[in-house]
């Protein structure tokens, strides 16, 4: 059977009386909360100075609400930007090629005898981002988008864009701090090429794995050798300047003729 | 992204929204779903079956996210498999996914924004559509509130405005109660029967119950084959006082997938 407090309890309680003992005001309280009968009494046993205090309070929040212009709805138009472009978090992987890069433009400044490592590491600097521009695990959506129509190439490239906005200006001043052997266009150009490769390898075998896997065979076949013979390849000299462009718009070209392959995402 | 003509988004009637004939779908390196025939029109499917019938696979095939080892597959009369044009059938379908993944810094707004944007909705009817949507399921009030200071249910619902901000012809939500309150799930059954009186809404759930409330017809698949296809009132039918459940309808589902599962041990 329930017991309910005495109304005098629920007036004492109201109060704050000092002399209701610890238990009694623990009882009342959890009885309040199953209880919206004794609810209702104790919200009439208010004393008049609570009321008048609450009636106070009202009507000065009511004077702040008359007196505000009101909450201003967010600008459409920014948003818009961010959710065609930036739904991605490039942050993280865009620290690590930041760091990676930062250390090669040192090492190749002050370690003179060595071949210039930004160089070396220019043609895998924007493939992590662009791994991640799709894949399950950095995009929480992924599946969401999957099935909309504007799932393919053309979101691939937005994203790839993105990537290469953020990466470039870092290869240029990573590039200006090892100046003295550095030549702009052997940075920028490989650069590009993996990236065209990275797309029509990824139409096969998913863009994360293509980005993996070219860099590991870069790593094995070109790095690794160039820093054990300390001379840069041929393949990284000015000679080759006009092949690296050649093969970018080749492989620009072919991933364009590829697009259809895009429209579903679980072969990335 | 290129402009979608009128024609494009228009709607269009199918006898059949969804045709599946020996469909087979591989998740991972297994056959989830091995020879299954289907065929949903209008009104609302209850997909019904136990963990690792198949269920997910079916939906993420339907929704033309994952592609058909085998068979064919025929959504809202457009081929979905092998080099098939995916675009005209994705423009006219829902989607929420079991697992359902979102941008926490987005608002409510700018999520179902978005994906109605992704799915090229011509661009002067996506904020109407977007506040349609989010009235539907009760969350206008909270329409300006980022999604990660949202609760599961809230998040669920959410994910169900996303759906059908683009009126889908073909509506598929792979377990759409999880984490709604009793109120909620009443609306959502609510909100399924209304969209289900002009078009196909597929609906996975274990919660025999909801398709019962909820759903015209009772989809039940088992080791990726269809084992019954039929009406709810039907479904109870099947079962008796011998067979586990709590209602007519459990006991039903319960005998159906034991006689397949003795069926298929033979």
């Amino acid at each position: 059977m329930t017991t309910h407090p005495t109304p005098s309890e629920i007036d004492r309680y109201a109060d704050g009386d000092p002399g209701l003992d610890e238990v009694t005001v623990w009882s009342v309280e959890m009885h309040l909360e199953n209880c919206a009968d004794c609810r209702a009494r104790l919200a009439g046993s208010t004393t008049a100075e609570s009321r008048a205090l609450v009636a106070e309070v009202a009507a000065a929040v009511d004077r702040e609400i008359a007196a505000d212009p009101g909450p201003t709805r967010r600008a459409f138009s920014g948003t818009r930007v961010r959710q065609r472009w930036f739904v991605g978090a490039p942050l993280p992987w865009l620290a690590m090629t930041a760091a990676v890069l930062g250390t090669a433009a040192l090492l190749t400044r002050f370690l003179p005898e060595m071949p210039s490592l930004v160089l070396l590491l220019a043609p895998l600097a924007p493939l992590p981002g662009v791994a991640a521009a799709w894949s399950r695990r950095a995009d929480p959506a992924w599946e969401l988008i999957a099935g909309t129509p504007s799932t393919g190439l053309t979101m691939l490239l937005r994203r790839t864009a993105v990537v290469l906005v953020l990466v470039i200006p870092v290869l240029a001043v990573v590039a200006a701090v090892g100046a003295s052997r550095t030549n702009p266009a052997l940075v920028l150009l490989p650069c590009l090429a993996f990236t065209a490769a990275t797309l029509l390898l990824g139409s096969l075998v998913g863009v994360h794995r293509a980005a993996l896997g070219l860099m590991a065979a870069w790593a094995a076949a070109v790095v690794a050798p160039s820093l054990a013979a300390a001379e840069l390849p041929t393949l990284l000299r000015p000679a080759a300047t006009g092949g690296w462009a050649l093969v970018t718009a080749v492989l620009a070209a072919l991933t364009l003729l590829r697009a259809e392959s895009f429209r579903r995402l679980t072969t990335y | 992204m290129r402009a979608v003509s009128t024609a494009e988004t228009a709607t269009t009637t199918h006898p059949w929204a969804v045709q599946a004939e020996a469909l087979k779908v591989r998740a991972g390196r297994h056959l989830a779903v091995d020879g299954l025939d289907l065929r949903l029109a209008t009104g609302v499917h209850g997909l019904l079956g136990p963990n690792g019938a198949g269920k997910t696979t079916l939906m993420r095939a339907l929704a033309t996210v994952l592609k058909p080892a085998g068979g064919r597959l025929t959504v809202l009369g457009r081929p979905v498999d092998g080099r098939a044009d995916l675009r005209p059938a994705r423009r006219a379908l829902g989607y929420l996914p079991q697992h359902f993944g979102y941008y926490p810094r987005f608002t409510v707004r700018e999520f179902v924004t978005y994906m109605a944007w992704l799915k090229e909705m011509p661009k002067v009817a996506i904020p109407a559509a977007t506040q349609r949507a989010i009235d539907r399921v009760g969350l206008s009030a909270k329409a300006d509130a980022r999604l990660r200071t949202l609760s599961g249910g809230m998040l669920r619902r959410a994910g169900v405005a996303q759906a059908i901000v683009n009126d889908p012809q073909l509506l598929l939500m792979d377990e759409p109660t999880v984490g709604l309150d009793p109120e909620q799930r009443l609306d959502l059954r609510e909100l399924l029967r209304d969209l289900g009186t002009d078009a196909c809404v597929l609906v996975s759930t274990h919660l025999v119950e909801d398709v019962v409330a909820a759903c015209t017809e009772v989809v039940l698949v088992n080791e990726g084959r269809l084992v019954w296809q039929g009406a709810p009132a039907a479904l109870a039918a099947h079962g008796d006082d011998g067979h586990a459940g709590d209602s007519p309808a459990e006991r039903g589902y319960s005998a159906l997938l034991r006689r397949h599962r003795a069926a298929a041990a033979r």
